[in-house]
């Protein structure tokens, strides 16, 4: 059984969404995190160890993407996975015996159409297990404090990746600050730096998606 | 008139323009507006700017036709307008470079992936297509297609572009420095891999867009010469890496540093040199005395 779960994660950490799936090669023909999540569940497996083992696996993948060891498609193939394990536990968290660590709104600031940088966010996140509400690209300031204001306790995030937008990145960091004083906020984009985030009153700033997770589980663990 | 090929046989060294957006935004292009649609709203001033790198010493400007494909003018409901406002770009840089000088019709990326099934093949070629056959109505000399990532999504744009107008095309990548210290494009893309595979495609001048300054460029120019030494090899530096400074964003490369290394740039094989983010009119003519002595 155990080994079971460990190919699920696997298959997340190595991107096999299913047997049907060409990615990747020294995977072909092989079942994939659809087919075994499916069988875990119907022998038994609580959906809580699928998740985390899936979590690990998006967790060992996000760190070789900052570490440069793999790409953006490397990425994308283990969020499109984790997909398909998520497909199978929806209804355990609908029913509530499954849940997210957190909530995290994220988006892409006002008069910035690019969303690449941000969608990776939000799969690696939620593939460590946090419930992501996705604002899309050129979201206006008063949406980020609306949606803040419906889900009291969430984290944000904003994406940015031009240099032009960052202005508009540093004004709504403020608006949100003012307003929502105990709101951590993180930001990232190509052209940020900690230096950047920290001058604009942000609470942390990551250069790849794995660095958000990291500063999310330090929230939800309140250190 | 001579093609960029047969004039870069004459001269070793052909100079291209600096950037378009943060002189579109000095001219009051609002953050969140279409830069594309001032091509018809506000001509003039893109003209200036068109105009403004021919005198600066530009052997080459491009066209502010970057974001003008059907894909990414959707956001804005402008989708319908493709050919309209690509065939505008490059009659305003046609008509600032006159005939002595040669115009760049600018492409850049779709923004969405193949990869992730967001967009079939068969719409990204015709989307290509449609802004290649658009720009060389309005009269440009060449196709640059820019800022690349992705060797899929470049293969199907040359080959429309190709198929479309007939003319020579350029296809520039863009790298970053790894933590290990190599060139490779968000898709993991290395400079190497990049040349062998747009050469294949049918793109005649190759290059490298964007990055990190023109430092990062020498080595990058170097890789593609490893794997290629034949094909023209085209350079648009940023000035330097963006930082935030009192509010605005800067780029700290002066003209004086850009030009400054023009001459390592030349010795590591490239052939065509401007510039991309953060350069302007002065940085180009910087260049131009290095160049043209």
């Amino acid at each position: 059984m155990s080994e079971l779960i460990d190919r699920i994660g696997v298959c997340v950490e190595r991107g096999k969404v299913n047997i049907a799936s060409p990615f990747p090669n020294d995977m072909k023909g092989q079942e994939g995190a659809d087919e075994l999540t499916r069988q875990a569940l119907d022998a038994g497996v609580k959906p809580d160890e699928i998740l985390q083992t899936c979590n690990a696996g998006m967790q060992r993948i996000g760190e070789r993407f900052s570490k440069n060891e793999v790409f953006v498609p490397e990425l994308l193939m283990a969020a499109k996975a984790m997909h398909a394990v998520m497909a199978h536990l929806k209804p355990f968290f609908k029913s509530g015996t499954v849940k997210a660590k957190g909530k995290f709104v994220l988006g892409t600031v006002a008069g910035d159409l690019h969303d690449i940088g941000k969608n990776l966010v939000a799969m690696v996140v939620e593939g460590n297990g946090w419930e992501v509400i996705d604002l899309g690209v050129d979201v206006k300031t008063p949406k980020f404090l609306d949606t803040i204001k419906a889900h009291p306790g969430c984290a944000v995030g904003l994406s940015a990746l031009l240099t032009t937008t960052m202005v508009n990145m540093s004004k709504t960091v403020a608006e949100i600050k003012s307003n929502f004083p105990a709101t951590n906020v993180i930001v990232g984009g190509a052209p940020l730096t900690m230096d950047a985030a920290m001058k604009m009153g942000a609470d942390g700033y990551s250069s790849d998606p794995q660095g958000a997770v990291a500063f999310l589980d330090r929230l939800s663990i309140g250190g | 008139m001579k093609s960029i090929l047969e004039a870069l046989h004459d001269r070793k060294v052909l100079l291209s323009d600096g950037a378009w957006g943060t002189l579109l935004h000095k001219r009051g292009l609002q953050i969140g507006e279409c830069p594309e649609l001032w091509n018809v709203t506000h001509r003039s001033d893109v003209l200036t700017i068109a105009k403004s790198y021919i005198d600066a010493g530009a052997d080459i400007i491009l066209t502010n036709s970057f974001g003008a494909s059907p894909t990414k003018l959707r956001h804005y409901g402008l989708e319908d307008r493709c050919k309209e406002l690509n065939e505008a770009a490059a009659d305003i840089s046609r008509t600032a470079a006159g005939p002595g000088h040669f115009v760049l019709g600018s492409i850049g990326p779709s923004g969405v992936m193949l990869l992730m099934g967001e967009v079939s093949e068969d719409t990204l070629y015709n989307d290509f297509y449609m802004q290649a056959e658009a720009l060389k109505k309005g009269g440009v000399d060449a196709i640059c297609i820019e800022t690349m990532s992705a060797i899929d999504e470049a293969v199907i744009a040359i080959r429309a572009a190709r198929e479309s107008t007939g003319l020579e095309v350029a296809c520039t990548f863009t790298f970053d420095k790894t933590v290990t210290g190599e060139f490779r494009t968000m898709m993991g893309v290395s400079p190497a891999e990049m040349a062998r595979a747009v050469r294949a495609a049918g793109a005649s001048i190759i290059g490298s867009n964007c990055g990190n300054g023109f430092d990062q460029m020498v080595d990058v120019v170097k890789e593609i010469r490893s794997v290629d030494k034949t094909t023209p090899v085209l350079v648009h530096a940023n000035a330097g890496k963006p930082v935030m400074k009192d509010g605005m964003t800067c780029f700290l490369e002066t003209p004086e540093m850009m030009a400054s290394k023009i001459n390592s740039l030349v010795e590591s094989g490239a052939n065509i040199i401007g510039g991309c983010c953060g350069t302007t009119p002065e940085h180009i003519r910087a260049m131009a005395k290095v160049i043209k002595g």
